[in-house]
């Protein structure tokens, strides 16, 4: 056994240092919302207005749920498929690859994804934005990414929609996807826009990511080689989580 | 680094469409053993108001005090039929309730053992990432020394630990802004 090899067994047995973890890297300048952006008026009631304390990252922190199987079945992926008969609208094909900072894939990770039906209505109490709902169409579904981290939904595209934030607020259409890393501090929510959008820009959801270059990253490709002739047209989403601060007891572990 | 994150956004008011699937709000249902806990809190909004619509998502260590995740390095044993995730949304009054078994203790940076605790993420409408907090329990005689909880200041403490309410349940409310707005971290 080498110096190091032995070194590293060590550290990772040796109960007074196992819980001195490498931590995920904290987010990058301007590259995620603040809390509080008062153009997006519900911010104003819910972001903490005290200081938050800083956490180290621990056990609690880079370790996270691991779904499987159980969880997920293979017609998860299709929202077209879920009823008697296919729902209105633009079929779309959205896949992506989820990898981390580091340019690691993140496999058998949990994605998650909601929207509105093509006429920009939620199947939802909430909802009353005054356009039909439809009965083929449920609009939620999940799937977990393969050993490659790639992961793909066939879907209906959604359409834009009314909300009350503001005079004439429109909602771009847009994806709603949740994603679970492999720890807790990695978890993300956020939301997939399409390219050539004229209501992205008046977006206050999408403003208030600071950083041009990062809320470039909420809007999808369209993805010529991932359309399907006399089927559905394409879009590509990659999703990109925190990576791991690099240390070398990560080598014992991945 | 060679990748930037993808930025977070809101879930907005609709989430139940994609979190209802894999709610969970009864973590311990085939666990063996430990200290049966149920939970009961409500989530209140700047004005005091019950949020309805937020999802709260809860990660714990098992009885042993080990989380179930390749992760986790520890020598202890792992209970198959305990993943350690919950997810309860909020009802119309803010209100979330979820049972599960008291973790046992986990090891903390610099040699130190963390008190047993739930991270608590919140998600929800008007929060544009969401928010991590910790529960811990009352009775606790390991709180004193946790590291998390000592960096927290010590009129804020009470923010991250549930009471023990005449029914026997652990009562914790999460509050957004105000006086005793939670404690919520910088990750």
């Amino acid at each position: 056994m080498s110096d190091l090899a032995a070194y590293e067994s060590a550290y990772i047995t040796h109960e007074d240092v196992i819980g001195d973890v490498a931590g995920y890297r904290r987010p990058y300048y301007k590259t995620q919302p603040e809390y509080l952006y008062p153009p997006y008026r519900s911010t104003i009631k819910r972001a903490p207005t005290r200081s938050l304390v800083w956490l180290p990252h621990t056990l609690s922190e880079i370790t996270g749920p691991v779904f499987g199987y159980d969880d997920v079945k293979p017609d998860d992926a299709d929202l077209t498929r879920q009823h008697s008969g296919e729902p209105l609208g633009e079929r779309i094909i959205v896949s992506g690859r989820l990898l981390d900072e580091n340019s690691k894939p993140v496999v058998k990770a949990l994605i998650e994804l909601w929207q509105a039906n093509a006429a920009g209505r939620y199947r939802h109490d909430v909802d009353d934005h005054d356009a039909p709902l439809d009965p083929n169409f449920t609009g939620g579904g999940r799937v977990l990414t393969d050993a490659h981290g790639n992961y793909r939904f066939i879907t209906i595209k959604p359409g834009a929609y009314p909300w009350r934030n503001h005079y004439n607020a429109w909602r771009p259409a847009h994806l709603h996807f949740s994603v679970f890393g492999i720890g807790l501090a990695q978890r993300l929510v956020t939301q997939m826009h399409f390219p050539g959008d004229p209501l992205i820009s008046y977006d206050p959801m999408f403003n208030s990511v600071p950083d041009d270059n990062a809320r470039q990253r909420l809007i999808s490709q369209f993805d010529w080689e991932g359309t399907i002739p006399d089927f559905a047209i394409a879009f590509r989403f990659d999703i990109v989580l925190r990576g791991r601060e690099q240390t070398f007891t990560q080598s014992t572990r991945s | 680094m060679s990748l930037l994150s993808t930025p977070s956004q809101t879930v907005g008011p609709f989430l139940s469409i994609g979190f209802s699937a894999l709610a969970v709000d009864a973590l311990a249902a085939e666990h063996p053993g430990g200290e049966r806990v149920l939970i009961h809190g409500r989530l209140l909004d700047g004005d005091g108001k019950g949020a309805s619509e937020g999802v709260i998502e809860v990660w714990q260590a098992n009885v042993h005090g080990r989380y179930a995740s390749p992760e986790d390095p520890q020598n202890k044993p792992i209970d198959r039929a305990f993943r350690g995730f919950g997810r309860v949304l909020t009802n119309a009054d803010g209100e979330f309730r979820f049972s599960t078994v008291k973790p046992g203790r986990v090891p903390g940076p610099g040699g130190t053992s963390q008190a047993p605790h739930l991270a608590v993420t919140v998600f929800m409408r008007g929060l544009l990432k969401q928010l991590l907090t910790r529960m811990y329990f009352p009775e606790e005689a390991a709180n004193e020394a946790d590291p998390v909880l000592k960096r927290v200041p010590a009129d804020r403490r009470h923010t991250l630990i549930a009471r023990r309410g005449a029914d026997d349940a652990l009562h914790w409310n999460i509050v957004l802004q105000g006086e005793d707005e939670t404690v919520f971290f910088d990750f």
